[in-house]
């Protein structure tokens, strides 16, 4: 395992929000890339955490472009860095509604042509930038100010969505889990052609939880089985690190649920099916990595 | 009944109050209160319309357009990036003759990110085929979004029609606000081209040449038609609600000698500067233009006109200034830019503009000396 490196590519300067786990997923991110790499950011909360013009708040390139356009202004990048015979790294670090919602379609276009990048979606589920509207990756319960009463609709699987496009390497990851999303950035931007990371960010503000909880409740996705850590090498699915364990024995969804005002309210039905999903997905992982599907 | 709200909640009340049937819409910045609070009325049962949350903006126009042939009533709103995603539907929405209503929020536009108030937007669909109204004050963008639905969905109109507020400095402040009931204001939407199972048709289908220009002539003379429209919307909104509209609002200008010209709340604050500029002995009006498409005949009368655009036209000059000039081509013009991405212009800066006038020349507020 690589050491991380004490270099620091996100400064302190950012005006992220207190506590916010989508610039500590970022900072680690920057430390599995390292200097010779490119960022590629459409409207989300990294547009807003990298200060104001003439500031900047990271210590690599930063290309701001429109929302739904991120994917297709990496796929410009890569290949006139690959004319130059450059090997810069080219990183789209988008957030849910730039991934799962208006960006899909580039998305899908810079997957199916095998565009040489590394795509991470951060997932606050909401749309942060504006103020906590919902996206097609919040959870059904969740409030947002779109969803008062709750989301109805499911959160959108974008991973098996991604996985149909079957890419060289695509990776699930939680900013409370750094060394393991560390590891998976790493492997991801070795592997040619491209490549998915998907990041679950527990998002203070939106979530209605407090600054200083963010690495808690991230943690408790995972040991409720809400979000599972796995990886997927040229088709071949390994569930990684605590999410093994999971796959056994997991806390009760409601541990996960309870920690965050936007599921108050949130009715019994709904968890209900909250639980069916997880426990759906948990066998569809499970079999898959077992060979069976 | 009297209250108070932003410009965007007032937008929103209005929308409440003509009931459409169908709302799809996307979040940007200004706009998010307008989507926030008509979410809020239909998840409270205060409105009874289907609400899209829609996945873009591109989304959220075709979903009007997909609702308004069917013969239902339908609402979205937006601001710029926003706006730009949307900009071949808008052409759609009026080629299809579609009443839709929109509110759009002016704001700059990227690359780099301002979300301050700015014109471009909206002067970047001047060409779509929609009537377009600029509005001043929260009053009156309730009561153009009442009106916009009577105009859009009248039968001798029927192109969608946009309500242009300035993002922040009227979106987001507070004013008093009187809502109405509008009854038979807004009569049920007839759509003599709905979609009807009955009576099978094919719309949009591949056109040759002469029926093309045709269906493009049917909506210029709808364009042209619209004046008598909107001025009886307005005049019959006064004799209902006892509020007064019309294509211009004129403040101190018959005995005028110069005439700030502006559009949204520029031309607000343009009528504090008249007074400043009376008390000093200098005898100016303003006159703030609330239609945009159609563009209005205006009252100018050899007069100085000072036209304060936040909007430009790059290689060509200011758009409101170019259209006077265009529409009046003896005028006498003073083109400043001012208010760009949100630059603050106060009164003071507004009657400076107005004593300090260079005929005929054009004056980058900021920038120029
Ligand atoms: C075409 C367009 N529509 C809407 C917006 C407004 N907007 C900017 S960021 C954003 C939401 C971003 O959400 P997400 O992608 O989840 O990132 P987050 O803000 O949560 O980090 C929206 C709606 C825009 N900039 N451009
Ligand atoms: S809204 Fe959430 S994701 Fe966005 S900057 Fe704040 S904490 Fe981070
Ligand atoms: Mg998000």
């Amino acid at each position: 395992m690589a050491e991380i490196p004490e270099d620091e590519y996100l400064l302190k300067c950012t005006t992220a929000c207190a506590g916010c786990s989508a610039a500590l997923a970022l900072r680690y991110v920057l430390k599995a890339a390292g200097p010779d790499t490119v960022l590629v950011v459409p409207a989300c909360c990294t547009s807003v955490l990298q200060g104001i013009y003439p500031n900047t708040a990271f210590a690599v390139p930063v290309y701001n472009i429109a929302f739904a356009a991120a994917a297709a202004c990496a796929s410009g990048m890569s290949e006139a860095f690959a004319s130059e015979g450059k090997k810069t790294n080219v990183i789209v670090f988008a957030g849910d509604g730039g991934t799962v919602d208006i960006g899909i379609q580039a998305l899908s276009g810079a997957l199916e042509r095998g565009t040489n990048f590394l795509y991470i979606c951060y997932d606050n589920e909401a749309y942060g930038n504006t103020g906590m509207q919902r996206s097609g990756a919040t959870p059904i319960g969740a409030r947002t100010t779109t969803t008062p009463g709750g989301k109805t609709d499911t959160k959108k699987d974008i991973d098996r969505i991604i996985a149909a496009h079957n890419i060289p390497y695509q990776a699930t990851a939680s900013a409370a889990h750094p060394k393991d999303l560390f590891e998976k950035v790493k492997t991801a931007l070795a592997t040619p052609g491209p490549s998915f990371i998907h990041i679950l960010v527990p998002c203070p503000p939106g979530w209605r939880i407090p600054s200083d909880m963010p690495v808690t409740v991230g943690k408790m996705a995972v040991k409720t089985g809400m979000w599972v850590l796995w990886e997927r090498k040229y088709g071949e699915l390994t569930i990684n690190g605590p999410s093994r364990a999971v796959m056994k024995k997991r806390l009760p969804l409601k541990e996960y649920l309870s920690l965050q005002g936007r599921f108050k309210g949130i009715t019994e039905k709904q968890v209900n099916e909250l639980e069916q999903q997880l426990g759906k997905n948990l066998a569809m992982l499970a079999k898959e990595e077992a060979g069976e599907c | 009944m009297l209250t108070i709200a932003t410009g965007n909640k007032a937008v929103a009340a209005a929308v409440k109050a003509a009931k459409p049937a169908v709302v799809a819409a996307y979040p940007i910045t200004p706009q998010t209160e307008v989507v926030e609070q008509i979410a809020e009325y239909v998840t409270a049962g205060e409105m009874d319309a289907r609400y899209i949350p829609v996945e873009s903006e591109h989304s959220a126009m075709t979903a009007c357009i997909g609702a308004s042939i069917t013969g239902v009533r339908s609402f979205t709103a937006t601001s710029s990036h926003g706006l730009l995603y949307m900009h071949e539907m808008l052409h759609w929405a009026a080629g299809a003759r579609l009443p839709i209503v929109m509110a759009n929020i002016n704001r700059s536009l990227g690359p780099g990110w301002n979300v301050w108030a700015e014109h471009t937007d909206a002067f970047s669909q001047r060409d779509t085929g929609w009537l377009q109204f600029f509005v001043g004050d929260v009053q009156e963008a309730y009561d153009t979004t009442l009106m916009a639905f009577r105009i859009a969905e009248n039968n001798d109109i029927l192109l969608p029609v946009m309500v242009n507020l300035d993002g922040f400095v009227l979106s987001h402040i507070m004013q008093s606000l009187e809502t109405v009931e509008p009854g038979d204001y807004i009569p049920p939407m007839r759509l003599p081209h709905r979609i009807d199972p009955e009576n099978p048709a094919g719309y949009g289908a591949m056109t040759g040449p002469n029926d093309h220009f045709r269906f493009r002539w049917e909506i210029e003379r709808a364009m042209r038609n619209s004046p008598a429209v909107i001025r009886d919307a307005e005049e019959e909104f006064f004799r209902q609600f006892g509020r007064k509209y019309g294509p211009t609002e004129e403040y101190r200008c018959e005995d005028a000698e110069v005439l700030i010209v502006a559009l949204g709340t520029l031309g607000k604050e343009a009528e504090v500067a008249v007074d400043i500029l009376r008390d000093a002995g200098i005898k100016a009006g303003s006159m703030r233009i609330r239609w945009f498409r159609p563009f209005p005949d205006l009252d100018i009368g050899g007069r100085d006109l000072v036209v304060l655009d936040r909007g430009y036209s790059f290689g060509y000059g200011g758009v409101l200034s170019s259209e006077i000039r265009s529409k009046y081509p003896g005028a006498s013009i003073y083109s400043v830019v001012a208010g760009l991405g949100g630059q603050e212009v106060t009164y003071d800066d507004i009657a400076g503009f107005v004593r300090d006038r260079r005929m005929g020349e054009e004056f980058w507020f900021g920038v120029d000396a």
